[in-house]
């Protein structure tokens, strides 16, 4: 009976590790060729595009804020869950210690871009 | 701890570079660096965007030195190998499909997937286009 009603916290985990990759692979390569290659290069896209006013309008903004956070928060939960596993792979225990390392610093990071984005105002 | 049997066991080290099939494995599971990497470097940008004009001013000069540019080459290629492995899996991960009584083949999903990310990529480029083209100004 006791057994029955404890239940696993995998499906969590699990959750936001799907979500976070399927993110990561519909938006991944198109967000890095924006911010880390298009617009640094002034390819395609205006140089400004990523400008002070705008970033900060698209921040501030309720949609701006949600995306902002799904793409950083679920990113990282992906990868914590993925790491943690291959570190088991690799021979180190998926232990209290390595899951609270790897889970922990996606909660870290969730709390921080909550913080920023809560910062920056509506 | 010395057991006075010294009973065989078998050595795991470097088990996945024994085999083509698991060092792919474990090369599409390291994609997971990069992303994390990607979010950090998107988490440290709205990090200096709360701070202000010059502290984001300054986020956006770093990504212009060469060394960021390659590496956002580098991300830019795992981060698109995790998309290409991820669809590739999911007929595997998902509930099996059905469709009119026929199970949807493994590369029908895959290509749906593929197309998607399609679909998506260029629907964020047309917004960005849009919007930093000065049509909403």
């Amino acid at each position: 009976m006791k057994a029955a009603m404890k239940r696993s916290n995998a499906p969590i985990f699990w959750g936001l590790f799907g979500a976070g990759g399927m993110l990561a692979a519909l938006f991944g390569p198109v967000l890095v060729f924006i911010t880390g290659i298009a617009v640094p290069l002034g390819l395609i896209l205006p140089a400004d595009a990523m400008s002070w006013p705008r970033m900060q309008a698209f921040a501030q903004h309720w949609a701006g804020k949600g995306f902002l956070f799904a793409i950083i928060a679920l990113f990282l939960w992906h990868a914590a869950h993925r790491i943690c596993h291959s570190l088991h792979d690799l021979g180190v225990h998926a232990g209290a210690a390595t899951r609270l390392a790897c889970y922990g610093s996606a909660a870290l990071g969730t709390l921080l871009a909550a913080g920023a984005l809560w910062a920056v105002g509506f | 701890m010395s057991d006075p049997r010294r009973p065989y066991v078998r050595p795991m080290a470097g088990w996945w570079r024994r085999n083509p099939f698991f060092v792919e494995y474990m090369v599409h599971e390291a994609t997971a660096l990069f992303v994390a990497a990607y979010a950090l470097v998107l988490l440290v940008g709205l990090l200096r965007l709360a701070q202000g004009e010059a502290a984001w001013s300054g986020w956006l000069e770093a990504l212009r030195s060469p060394l960021s540019v390659v590496f956002h080459v580098v991300l830019l290629t795992a981060i698109a190998y995790h998309a290409w492995t991820w669809f590739r899996i999911m007929p595997k991960t998902m509930p099996p499909l059905v469709v009119g009584g026929k199970r949807v083949a493994p590369a029908t999903i895959t290509a749906c997937g593929l197309a998607a990310a399609g679909v998506c990529s260029l629907a964020v480029l047309a917004l960005v286009l849009v919007l930093a083209g000065g049509l909403t100004r």
